[in-house]
């Protein structure tokens, strides 16, 4: 090989280039010839054919944008809408002099600065013969003036289209989220060909997950237009597919009831059902109204919104992340049974103080003096910090932090929201990941033992969790939605939602442990008091965790209830019928003093209303009443009544439906 | 240290403005393409200055490329080659692992600027077969046309998976001219044509579904009144009726009442014909034909075989680009995303082709000294 390398011909090499270049320049010439031949086809030989369809070339295809899918709740009750609405367009091609029309416009119709800014930005984007949005939403009097004044502005037109309506504004706004008109990002994400003519797009929550679902698929019209392209009839319409409709798995009254029970105090609440990982409500306080997002939010109610100190936008339900508190402890008892570091019947002394050999400083109980000798079920009644410093530390943080991350600590859990907060888990990789690399430290297993530390948990989270521990430890991903219906489609269609996994817990009698000590913290403990007048029995256990971290070891003296709401945040979580559990619900109070008497009743209250639908009950997994289904998708209600109305018409219909469904 | 890295910086520029070491004739011809391309896009874009002016700044840039790449001796760029066909090679990996773009991923984002690495091949690529086959015995053996092969094969496929069709069409292209001219026999070449035909009811099975609706449409434009179907049909209909001689500039009603989609980019000679005739598309076809037929006289005169070869596919692979471009808005090819050298609007192309010529321009400046 070498040696004939040595030997290359380099003169016979170029000879056989040019050979070689000279055969390809001929083989291109010949392409070319076939190239020019075709031309030759179609501008000489049917020149005549081609120049006919040009100048009677006047059908062009027109998309229809589909309507998109509606979203109700579990029964029915209308919470995402679409109604007509009327809008400004301008054809730029048409204005001789863009300003001197705009300032003339707006003395018949008031244009706002916001509007003419996204006017222009898309008037940028746009062809010369797109007509351009100016201003969305028109009312009644804007009609009218504009209708007189018409003669005035042949380029502008008042154009029909349907624009998203949310009738119970705040109550859903964190969940449903909202849609907004679409905008040059947008248009690099999306396939263009399924977004012709469409004009708004789903930004956060539902609205943006189910994108896809709500959508639908565009038509289209092929009309006949005149040299000016003006519309001169429609010769032929494929109608539009418009998007499935939503059911969610939340019920209206739990979700107001939830709202109501934080009466205005910044918070988060989640329920959820045990048994299939159906949101039954999910709250986040304070709101705002979504509807003033769908045609674009003027720039002082955008700043009002997000300088406003309790930052309505902030989901906390999904994006918080606060210290858990004790509302780990049962979670870590379980642990502690499951890996056999402790039996039921096994005691710890908490004499008030716990401290680390070699230590100086101490860890403390919540009462001076401790409670005594406690077992599993009295300590997680008492919420004894000491049995549960001992059980972190025997458990040890890697088998601690492996056993918590089962109930979803420390990442998503996998709802049908995006942008989900993770929280924290403490974990020696957490630690060395974002803290320092200086090791873990008994002293922090210690504090994570309690729910302090570097913990950090969304409602969701605990919600989610609660609600696996409820479900005896079977894990299903948070649902929001449970059935779509496409058009034509008779019956909503359920979505399967199975169990994520085996359930967690080994041992049964494991669960009965950890029920009884929940049961315990009801009736004797932290939360004595929350049961009263209640038809089930509840389980739970309160939290109440430091925003601050300590910087003396002296007991709080202060026990005046704003001092202590200033310091610290209030977490409730139970579930009921402790017997056979229905329903799990976590609530957040971001200042609360206590857990128990602070977040303890905003839990009740969402047992409350969820109680209210169990005396007519519906099956779980097919809740919906079909015979008071609302007009299909894209149909517009005639009234806008209270909805509050709706949903009790609602309820025969649910009843009478019953008889038929499984 | 300072001022002499400034002096010789001097002296450099000073040396490209006043001794440019291009060839003529082609330079001349790619500056009348150049503004045949401006003028047919002032038309296509309703007399829009902004993307006249837009296209015209790409095309400074491009010209100030190529003379700054005419000044790198062909052996300097070949020394080079491995590396910089690995480095764009590995950009493709990236992008197939984080890209972004509409649909495909072809992009890849450095913060500053988005560019297309696929877009690097179409020179890498031509300039790795030359490299590999500079050292070797050609006409090139069984293995050697095994390996080059190999070569062309991966970044292709990478390309194809993004999915973009037409640039892995003409990166293949750019390779397998490389080859074809280094001299494998013609019936090689005829077995090869012949397995790669075999292979297409294989290689339809690995089409994407809109891909093969492509195909579909260009059978039987009326299944897709929206989408592509009109594209050729409303392209045909442009063509046909602008005659021998064409409506006259900015006379396109096709394209001015909007019944010609993209047509300032991939259907701008669509609007080019339609104005101007059969009479100018040949005229245009012969100014394409003169500068492929002056990059192959050029890799003649080539000092050594990677010249030869690097200068003949680069000229041969311009060739693709007008024949499937040319092709497609003649309804006798698929839409596939090739623009029309110099003409279609926007792109990289525009500046890639000029760096292509840049290094003609190199491969011109030192060639064999006759007598």
């Amino acid at each position: 090989m070498k040696l004939r390398r040595s030997f290359k011909d380099t003169r016979g090499e170029s000879a056989l280039f040019q050979r070689r270049a000279v055969a390809g320049f001929l083989l291109i010439l010949l392409s070319f010839g076939l190239l020019v031949a075709r031309f030759h086809f179609l501008q000489v030989t049917h020149h005549d054919e081609f120049a006919l369809r040009s100048t009677n070339n006047s059908v062009k295809p027109r998309a229809i944008p589909p309507a998109r899918g509606l979203i109700y709740d579990r029964n029915g009750v209308l919470l995402a809408d679409n109604v007509p609405a009327f809008r400004l367009e301008v054809i730029p091609e048409k204005v001789p002099n863009m300003q001197a029309m705009l300032s003339e416009l707006g003395t018949v119709v008031p244009l706002g600065q916001d509007d003419i800014d996204a006017f222009k930005k898309q008037l940028a984007q746009s062809r010369r013969f797109d007509s351009v949005p100016l201003k969305l939403h028109l009312t009644e009097d804007e009609i009218d003036r504009f209708a007189v004044n018409r003669w005035r502005f042949p380029s502008v037109a008042v154009v029909p289209y349907l624009t998203r309506h949310y009738p119970l504004g705040p109550l859903f706004a964190h969940v449903i989220g909202y849609v907004s008109r679409i905008d040059a990002d947008d248009m690099d994400r999306l396939d263009a060909d399924d977004y012709k003519g469409t004009s708004h797009v789903g930004r956060t929550g539902l609205e943006r997950y189910y994108e896809d679902v709500l959508h639908g698929k565009p038509g289209y019209e092929l009309v006949e237009v005149n040299a000016d392209g003006q519309t001169q009839r429609v010769l032929k319409t494929i109608p539009p597919t418009p998007g499935q409709n939503l059911y969610l798995s939340i019920d209206v009254r739990m979700q107001k009831a939830a709202v109501a029970a934080f009466e205005g105090r910044p918070g988060a609440a989640v329920a959820i059902d045990p048994r299939n990982g159906q949101v039954l409500a999910m709250v986040s306080v304070p709101s705002f109204d979504p509807n003033l997002f769908v045609n674009g939010i003027g720039q002082a109610d955008y700043n009002a919104l997000t300088y406003a100190p309790d930052k309505p936008l902030f989901d906390r339900a999904l994006k918080g992340a606060y210290p858990p508190g004790s509302t780990v402890k049962p979670f870590l008892a379980l642990g502690g049974l499951e890996y056999g570091v402790r039996r039921p019947q096994d005691t710890v002394l908490s004499t008030g103080e716990f401290c680390l050999p070699g230590q100086k400083r101490c860890y403390r109980d919540d009462d001076r003096g401790g409670n005594g000798t406690v077992n599993m079920v009295r300590a997680i009644e008492l919420s004894t910090n000491t049995y549960f410093y001992k059980l972190a530390l025997d458990l040890g943080i890697d088998r601690l932090s492996a056993w918590m991350s089962q109930f979803s600590f420390g990442s998503k859990t996998g709802i049908d929201l995006t942008g989900e907060g993770e929280g924290v888990l403490p974990s020696r990789e957490w630690k060395a990941k974002h803290i320092s690399k200086q090791g873990w430290f008994p002293g922090e297993t210690v504090i994570t033992g309690i729910g302090q530390g570097y913990w950090a948990v969304t409602p969701l989270q605990l919600g989610h969790a609660v609600a696996t521990l409820a479900g005896h430890g079977t894990p299903y991903l948070p649902r929001l939605v449970m059935a779509t219906r496409a058009s034509g489609e008779a019956r909503p269609q359920m979505l399967p939602n199975p169990p994520s996994g085996p359930s967690l817990i080994q041992k049964p009698s494991d669960w009965n442990v950890i029920n009884e000590g929940m049961r315990a913290v009801i009736t004797g403990g932290t939360g004595k008091g929350i049961n009263d007048g209640f038809p089930f029995l509840i389980a739970g256990k309160s939290g109440t965790a430091e925003r601050f971290s300590r910087t003396s070891d002296a007991y709080d003296t202060n026990k005046s209830t704003a001092h202590l709401a200033a310091r610290h945040r209030a977490w409730f979580e139970a579930y009921t019928p402790a017997d056979d559990p229905k329903i799990a619900a976590a609530a957040l109070l971001e200042a609360g003093a206590w857990g128990a008497k602070d977040a303890g009743p905003i839990v009740r209250k969402i047992f409350d209303s969820w109680a209210a639908t169990q005396v007519n009950p519906t099956p779980s997994d097919t809740p919906l009443p079909y015979e008071s289904l609302p007009a299909p998708a894209g149909s517009v209600p005639v009234e806008d009544q209270p909805v509050e109305d709706r949903s009790v018409e609602a309820q025969p219909a649910e009843s009478s439906s019953s008889g038929d469904g499984p | 240290m300072i001022d002499t890295m400034a002096i010789r910086m001097q002296r450099f520029l000073r040396r490209i403005l006043t001794r440019p070491r291009i060839d003529l004739p082609l330079a001349a011809a790619l500056f009348l393409l150049a503004g045949v391309g401006l003028v047919t896009l002032y038309s296509a874009s309703d007399s829009s200055m902004a993307m006249v002016g837009g296209q015209a700044a790409r095309f400074v840039l491009g010209a100030a490329l190529l003379l700054l790449i005419s000044r790198i001796p062909p052996s300097m760029l070949r020394n080079w080659t491995p590396w910089l066909y690995l480095a764009s090679t590995a950009f493709l990996v990236v992008v197939a692992v984080l890209g972004e773009g509409r649909g495909a991923n072809r992009w890849l984002n450095l913060g500053v600027m988005r560019f297309q690495p696929s877009e690097l091949l179409k020179l890498t690529m031509p300039m790795m077969v030359a490299w590999y086959l500079h050292p070797r015995q050609l006409p090139p053996s069984w293995k050697d046309s095994a390996v080059v092969g190999l070569l062309i094969a991966i970044p292709v496929a990478l390309i194809a998976k993004q999915p973009d069709l037409g640039t892995a069409l003409l990166v293949a292209a750019a390779g397998a001219f490389a080859l074809f001219l280094s001299g494998m026999a013609w019936w090689r070449i005829g077995l090869i044509v012949a397995a790669v035909g075999g292979m297409i009811p294989v290689a339809w099975h690995f089409l994407h579904q809109y891909q093969r609706d492509r195909v579909l449409t260009l059978l039987n434009p009326e299944s897709d009144p929206l989408g592509n179907g009109w594209h050729i049909i409303q392209s045909q209909i442009a063509v046909g009726s602008g005659g021998m001689f064409g409506k006259g500039f900015q006379q396109s009603t096709q394209s001015r009442l909007d019944f010609l989609p993209e047509h300032t980019t991939d259907f701008i000679f669509a609007v080019f014909s339609e104005e101007f005739g059969l009479v100018g598309v040949i005229a245009l076809i012969v100014l394409y034909a003169f500068i492929i037929g002056r990059c192959l006289w050029i890799a003649m005169e080539a000092r050594d075989t990677y010249s030869r070869l690097l200068a003949g596919a680069l000229g041969m692979s311009f060739f693709v680009y007008v024949f499937v471009n040319g092709g497609m808005v003649a309804g006798m090819l698929p839409v596939v995303g090739v623009p029309m050298p110099m003409i279609s609007y926007g792109g990289t192309s525009a500046v890639s082709l000029l760096v292509g010529f840049g290094v003609l321009m190199s491969i011109h400046a030192n060639r064999k000294m006759h007598e």
